[in-house]
C-alpha cells in the first residue's frame, strides 16, 4: 500500500507539468499565440550600439586594403584591393555596407516595432533601412535586396515542468545583393546567409541588447565571420539620426 | 491499520512528497540550462587584446584618473623579475587571443553543477563560478588575481560576477582597473556558438561601465586548460632600478595611432563620448582618408 502510494505520488508528479502545458485538451482547439502575444522577451525600442570594439574599422572608413580580422578568400582580395567608391557611386551602390550581413555591426541607432503580430520591423538610422523579421513564412519571391528576406523564430529558456524563463530571437537572412561587410569594400556575396541571434541582458542603468552575427559566404569568407555587437537601450528616440547611404563615410 | 501505522505512512508520504517537489524544482532548474562544459575556440575576428600599441585606449570609456594612470604605464615593468608572471585580471579571458575549458564540479548525489571553471592560461588565472548559492566574501576579504566568481541560472542564461580582484589592467597596454572593479559575464549559448557578454564597472578609473562581447565555438579539439608555467628571469633590469614609467603628458607614443589610422586624440584616449554613433558627426569633416594598406593587412588567403 505505501509502496504503491509513493508510486502513485511520484507518477503524479512527473506527469503534472505535461499535463499543465496541454491547456485545451478536451476543449475547443485555441488557435495558438501570435509570435507577437507568445514573444519570451520584448525587443521593442530605440537602442544605440556602443563602439567598444573595432572602433576603426566601425566608426572611420578603415584603410583600403585594410581587412584585419576578417578570413576572406583570394576572390574577395581582388575586390578588396580594387575597392573604388567612385565606382559604386557611379552604379548607385552607396548602400553596399549597409546590407543584412553588415547593418548591426554600424555605429547607429536601431528601432524596433512590431510590423504586425507576425513581423518584427528594424528600422536602422545610419543609412535609413529597414529589415522586417518575419515568423513563420517566407517572403514572397522577389528580386534580391540590401535586407533580403529574413525568417525569424523564438527560442524560448526554461522549458519541461516550469514557465518558458526569457528566451532569445533566432533570424536567417538570404537573398541579399551582394555588399560589403565593411564601408572599405571587404565583400559578401549574393548567396551569403546571415545568421543572428538576438538576446537581451540587464545592465546597469538599464537594459542591453546582444546581437550575434554569423556570416557564411564560402566564396568570400574562408570561414563563417562571427561577430557579436552590443546596444543599449533609450527612453525615446530623441537622437534617432536618418542618414542617407554613403559610399566612403 | 493501527494509529501508530497510519501516522507513520503519513510522515513517509509527506516526506516523499517533499522529495518529490524538491525533485520537480531540480529539474525545473536543471531544463532552465544549457551545457557549458567543453572546449570554446576563439575566432579572434574581433579585438583581442590590443597590446600592439603603448597608447590605444579606443573604444574604452575611461575617465581622467584611469587616463592619466594609463599614461604612466610602460610596458618594460614586464620586464622586473617580481612583475613577469603576476599575469592579468579576468577580463582577459575574453580580451586575450585563447579559446575557453571549461569543466564542472558537480554534486555527486544531486548531479547539479557546485561549480564551473574556465581554466587559465599562463597569463590568467583560472576563474572558478560557485553555483551553490554561498555569498560573496566581506568586502574585507583579500583580493586575488582571479577574484572571486558566483553564479546563477536565468533561463537559459548562466550570468557570473566577478568581485575581490587585484588591480590590474583592462588592457595589457596599461588601461587600468582598480581593486573595486567588478565583472558581470553573461554566456548566451545558440548551437555550438557561444556568446559572452561581459560588463565591467569600476567607480575609480572609468566613466561608465565598459562592455565586451565575444563569441566562441564549440571544439572538438581540446583546449587545454592549463598553460605553461610562468618562470621569473633576468630580463636586463638590475634589482635597484625603479619602476619604469612615464609622465603621463609626455608619453612618448601618444601620437602613434593618429599618425598610422588617422584617429583623433580623444579616440585614442579612450573619452566616453567617442564610442557613441553622433560622435562621428564632429569627426566628419576632420577625418583624413589613410593611404592604402601595405603591411599586415589581414591574413594571407590559402584559397
Amino acid at each position: 500500500m505505501r509502496r504503491f502510494s509513493l508510486l502513485a505520488l511520484f507518477a503524479v508528479a512527473m506527469v503534472l507539468p505535461v499535463a499543465a502545458h496541454a491547456q485545451g485538451r478536451g476543449g475547443p482547439a485555441a488557435p495558438p499565440p501570435t509570435p507577437r502575444a507568445s514573444a519570451p522577451i520584448d525587443l521593442t525600442g530605440y537602442w544605440v550600439a556602443v563602439v567598444n570594439e573595432d572602433w576603426r574599422f566601425r566608426m572611420v572608413t578603415p584603410a583600403k586594403g585594410d581587412y584585419g580580422g576578417v578570413q576572406i578568400t583570394k576572390e574577395a582580395l581582388q575586390i578588396v584591393n580594387n575597392w573604388d567608391p567612385a565606382a559604386d557611386e557611379k552604379a548607385g551602390e552607396e548602400c553596399k555596407s549597409y546590407g543584412a550581413a553588415a547593418i548591426m555591426r554600424l555605429p547607429a541607432r536601431v528601432h524596433i516595432t512590431w510590423q504586425d503580430d507576425s513581423t518584427l520591423k528594424v528600422d536602422v538610422d545610419a543609412g535609413t533601412q529597414t529589415r522586417l523579421f518575419r515568423f513563420g513564412q517566407g517572403a514572397p519571391l522577389r528580386e534580391p535586396t540590401w535586407q533580403g528576406d529574413s525568417t525569424a523564430q523564438w527560442e524560448r529558456g526554461g522549458g519541461r515542468g516550469g514557465p518558458p524563463v526569457g528566451g532569445s530571437l533566432a533570424v536567417v537572412t538570404k537573398n541579399m545583393r551582394a555588399g560589403y561587410l565593411r564601408k572599405n569594400g571587404v565583400p559578401y556575396s549574393a548567396n551569403a546567409t546571415v545568421t543572428e541571434y538576438f538576446d537581451l541582458s540587464p545592465s546597469p542603468g538599464g537594459q542591453m541588447m546582444v546581437v550575434t552575427t554569423v556570416v557564411d559566404d564560402p566564396r568570400y569568407l574562408l570561414q563563417p565571420l562571427i561577430l557579436s555587437s552590443h546596444f543599449k537601450k533609450e527612453a525615446d528616440g530623441s537622437k534617432w539620426d536618418p542618414t542617407p547611404c554613403s559610399a566612403r563615410w | 491499520m493501527g494509529s501508530h501505522a497510519m501516522f507513520s505512512q503519513m510522515v513517509t508520504l509527506r516526506r516523499a512528497a517533499l522529495v518529490v517537489l524538491a525533485l520537480l524544482a531540480s529539474a525545473s532548474s536543471a531544463f532552465a540550462q544549457f551545457e557549458i562544459v567543453g572546449s570554446w575556440a576563439a575566432r579572434n575576428t574581433e579585438d583581442i587584446s590590443r597590446d600592439s600599441y603603448p597608447v590605444d585606449y579606443v573604444g574604452l570609456p575611461l575617465n581622467d584618473e584611469g587616463r592619466t594612470r594609463a599614461l604612466a604605464y610602460n610596458e618594460s615593468q614586464l620586464a622586473m623579475i617580481e612583475r613577469q608572471c603576476e599575469g592579468w585580471p579576468q577580463f582577459y579571458f575574453v580580451q586575450g587571443p585563447f579559446g575557453l575549458r571549461i569543466w564542472s564540479e558537480d554534486d555527486a548525489i544531486r548531479g547539479n553543477a557546485i561549480s564551473y571553471t574556465i581554466g587559465g592560461w599562463e597569463d590568467r588565472a583560472p576563474m572558478t563560478i560557485w553555483m551553490d548559492g554561498r555569498p560573496e566574501p566581506s568586502k574585507y576579504a583579500e583580493h586575488t588575481r582571479g577574484g572571486f566568481t558566483i553564479g546563477k541560472w536565468e533561463g537559459n542564461t548562466l550570468v557570473a560576477r566577478t568581485t575581490h580582484m587585484k588591480a590590474g589592467f583592462l588592457r595589457k597596454n596599461g588601461a587600468p582597473s582598480s581593486d573595486q572593479a567588478t565583472m558581470t559575464s553573461r554566456f548566451f549559448r545558440h548551437g555550438d556558438i557561444m556568446t559572452v557578454l561581459v560588463v565591467i564597472e569600476d567607480p575609480i578609473y572609468l566613466a561608465e561601465p565598459h562592455i565586451i562581447t565575444k563569441s566562441f565555438v564549440l571544439s572538438a579539439t581540446p583546449i587545454s586548460p592549463i598553460g605553461p608555467p610562468c618562470v621569473s628571469t633576468f630580463e636586463g633590469r638590475p634589482l635597484d632600478e625603479s619602476v619604469p614609467h612615464f609622465e603621463p603628458e609626455k608619453n612618448p607614443f601618444v601620437d602613434e595611432l593618429t599618425k598610422k589610422f588617422g584617429l583623433p586624440r580623444d579616440v585614442v584616449l579612450g573619452r566616453r563620448e567617442t564610442i557613441y554613433p553622433e560622435y562621428r558627426k564632429t569627426i566628419k569633416d576632420t577625418f583624413v582618408a589613410q593611404p592604402a594598406c601595405t603591411r599586415n593587412c589581414g591574413a594571407v588567403p590559402n584559397r
